[in-house]
C-alpha cells in the first residue's frame, strides 16, 4: 500500500492524557478551558470530540498538537512529549479553515510539509501527485487555492495533513464551513482515506451525525470547565459506507450521543 | 460588449482623452493675442527638437537623484519594517518618527539639507527623495509582514518549521504584494520630491532647476518642454515598478 503510515508498536497509545488541564489568564480572570481530562486513544482509533462551543474540545486538540501547553496533568503522544511528537512530525493537522498558501498551486501546497523537512524535490513532487489523486484533485494539481471551491480547498488541506504519512491525524472541525451535501461527501471520503492509511484520528466537531458516522468512539465534553462527561462507543464496524446513515444502529448511536450531550433522554426524535 | 471590443476600447479611450487635452491646450494657447502666456503645443515640441541635449542632461540628473532616493528610502524602509515587525518595541520606538517624517515639509527641509551638504552636492536632493519614498514603503511592508493568518502560523508551528522557514515561506511571500503597493506610491513620490528639491536650491542642474530658471526668464516653451520630460520620468518610474511587480508575482512561489 502506498499510503501506509510509519510503523509503531501496537501497545503504545496514540494519545494518553492524564488529568490534563489548561487555564488561560491568571487569578481573578483565570478561565479553565480544559480541566481534569483523562483520555487514551489507541493507535489507529478514530475518536471524535464533541460538545457545545467553549467546551474546550479545540483547546484539547491544540494541547495534543503542542500549539498550546497544558497547565496541569501529563500528556503523551506515542509515548513522547507533545513537543517531541510535533518536531518529529508524528501527527498531521487540518483546521476549520484550509489555511492554504494562496501563491502556491495545489501540489505545492500539499508538498509544503515535505519541503520544510528537506525531502528531495522529485520525491515530494511524486508524493504530492499521489495525494492529490487520493483526495480526487488530480485534475486540479496546478490550480491556485482561489480557483477552488471550499470543499476542494479542504481536501487539499487534508492531503497536506497526510503528506508525512502521520500515525495521528488531528482535525479541528475541518468540514465546519462546508454545506451539508459537500460535508457528507467529504465525510465518506475521509472515512475511506483513514481506512486506507490506518492512522489514529482526533476529530473535533459539533455535529452529532458527523461524529457518529466517522468515529470508533465519541467523546462528549461540556463547558465551564471543559471536561469529558461521557464516552460513547460506535458499533458500526470498520467499513463506513453511505448506507450506514440509514441504519438503525446509526440512529441509536446518534440518540445515545445526543442524550449524553444533553445529560438526559431527549423526547424530540425529529430534532436532528 | 465582446472581449475584443473591450480591449480595443481600453486602448482607444485614453488616447481620445489625450488628443482632446492637446486640442484644448492648442485652442487655449492659439487664441491669447500677443501676451503668449501659454506656449502652443508646436512651440513646446520645437523646443524639445531644438534642445534635446539640454533636456536630456537635466532629465538624467533628475532620474539619478530620484532613483538613488527611491533605492535608499526603500532599502532603509524594508530593513526597518522587518525589525519593527519582529520586535514590537522597535515598532513603538519608530512609529512617532515615521509619522514625523511623513509630514515633514520638503520645501522647508530642502534649503537646510542643501546648506548642510554644500551647494555642489546632489546628496541633499537624493536624501529628500529618500525621505519621501521611505514612508509608503515602510508603512506597507510593516503591514504586509503582519498579514499571515493565525491558521497559517499554527500550521507552520504544527509542521515544526524553523523561524527562518516560516519567514521565507509564509511571512515574506505574504508581504510581497504590500511591498509593491508601497513601491508604486514611492516611485512617483521620489520623482516629485527630487524635482521639488532641485527647484529649491543646490547645484544649478536637473529638471527642477531648469523649469524654475526658464519659467522665470520668460522661456515658457522651454520650461514646458522640461515639464513634459518630468512627466515622462515619473511615468517610467511607475511603469517599471508595475512591470517588476508583474514579473515577481508570476515567479512566486519558488
Amino acid at each position: 500500500m502506498r499510503f501506509e503510515t510509519k510503523q509503531v508498536p501496537d501497545a503504545t497509545p496514540a494519545v494518553r492524557a492524564v488529568g490534563v488541564g489548561k487555564t488561560f489568564g491568571r487569578r481573578a480572570k483565570a478561565v479553565d478551558a480544559v480541566a481534569g481530562v483523562d483520555l487514551t486513544i489507541a493507535a489507529g482509533e478514530f475518536v471524535s470530540l464533541i460538545g457545545p462551543s467553549g467546551c474546550g474540545k479545540s483547546t484539547l486538540m491544540r494541547l495534543i498538537a503542542d500549539l498550546d501547553a497544558p497547565t496541569a496533568g501529563t500528556l503523551e503522544v506515542f509515548g513522547r512529549s507533545p513537543r517531541t511528537a510535533r518536531l518529529e512530525q508524528d501527527y498531521g493537522i487540518a483546521f476549520q479553515q484550509a489555511g492554504l498558501l494562496p501563491w502556491r498551486s495545489v501540489v505545492q501546497n500539499i508538498a509544503l510539509p515535505l519541503e520544510l523537512h528537506g525531502v528531495p524535490y522529485a520525491e515530494r513532487a511524486e508524493r504530492a501527485e499521489q495525494l492529490a489523486d487520493l483526495v480526487g484533485l488530480a485534475d486540479f494539481r496546478d490550480h491556485r487555492p482561489d480557483q477552488l471551491s471550499g470543499g476542494m480547498q479542504q481536501r487539499v488541506a487534508i492531503a497536506r495533513a497526510l503528506a508525512e504519512k502521520p500515525r495521528l491525524l488531528l482535525m479541528d472541525e475541518p468540514f465546519g464551513a462546508l454545506d451539508e451535501m459537500t460535508r457528507e461527501r467529504m465525510q465518506a471520503e475521509l472515512a475511506r482515506i483513514v481506512a486506507r492509511t490506518g492512522a489514529a484520528v482526533v476529530f473535533v466537531t459539533h455535529s452529532i451525525p458527523e461524529a457518529v458516522f466517522l468515529s470508533d468512539r465519541v467523546v462528549v465534553m461540556s463547558p465551564r470547565p471543559g471536561r469529558i462527561t461521557a464516552e460513547v462507543e460506535v458499533p458500526l464496524g470498520a467499513e463506513r459506507a453511505e448506507m450506514l446513515r440509514e441504519s438503525p444502529e446509526f440512529f441509536r448511536t446518534v440518540s445515545e450521543v445526543r442524550e449524553a450531550l444533553h445529560g438526559a433522554p431527549v423526547g424530540r426524535a425529529n430534532e436532528r | 460588449m465582446s472581449a475584443a471590443a473591450e480591449r480595443t476600447l481600453r486602448i482607444v479611450a485614453p488616447i481620445v482623452v489625450g488628443v482632446l487635452l492637446v486640442a484644448l491646450w492648442w485652442a487655449l494657447s492659439a487664441n491669447q493675442g500677443r501676451t503668449m502666456l501659454i506656449p502652443t503645443p508646436a512651440m513646446v515640441t520645437d523646443e524639445i527638437v531644438a534642445h534635446p541635449d539640454v533636456i536630456l542632461k537635466a532629465t538624467g540628473i533628475t532620474t539619478i537623484n530620484a532613483l538613488i532616493g527611491l533605492g535608499l528610502g526603500a532599502i532603509v524602509a524594508i530593513a526597518l519594517a522587518g525589525v519593527a515587525a519582529w520586535l514590537r518595541i522597535v515598532d513603538w520606538m519608530v512609529a512617532p518618527v515615521v509619522a514625523a517624517v511623513a509630514v515633514v515639509p520638503i520645501v522647508a527641509l530642502t534649503p537646510i539639507l542643501n546648506t548642510m551638504f554644500g551647494a555642489s552636492s546632489q546628496f541633499g536632493r537624493q536624501l529628500i527623495a529618500a525621505l519621501a519614498a521611505f514612508v509608503p514603503v515602510f508603512i506597507n511592508v510593516l503591514r504586509g509582514l503582519r498579514q499571515a493568518k493565525p491558521v497559517q502560523r499554527d500550521l507552520f508551528a504544527a509542521l515544526g518549521a524553523s523561524g527562518g522557514q516560516t519567514f521565507s515561506r509564509l511571512t515574506l511571500p505574504t508581504a510581497v504584494p504590500y511591498l509593491f503597493t508601497g513601491l508604486r506610491i514611492a516611485s512617483s513620490l521620489a520623482v516629485i520630491s527630487a524635482l521639488v528639491a532641485e527647484y529649491f536650491g543646490g547645484p544649478a542642474n536637473g529638471l527642477g532647476t531648469a523649469i524654475a530658471t526658464y519659467a522665470k526668464s520668460g522661456k515658457a516653451s522651454l520650461a514646458w518642454a522640461n515639464v513634459i520630460a518630468a512627466i515622462v520620468v515619473g511615468l517610467v518610474f511607475f511603469l517599471v515598478t508595475v512591470l517588476i511587480e508583474r514579473i515577481v508575482a508570476r515567479r512566486i512561489p519558488v
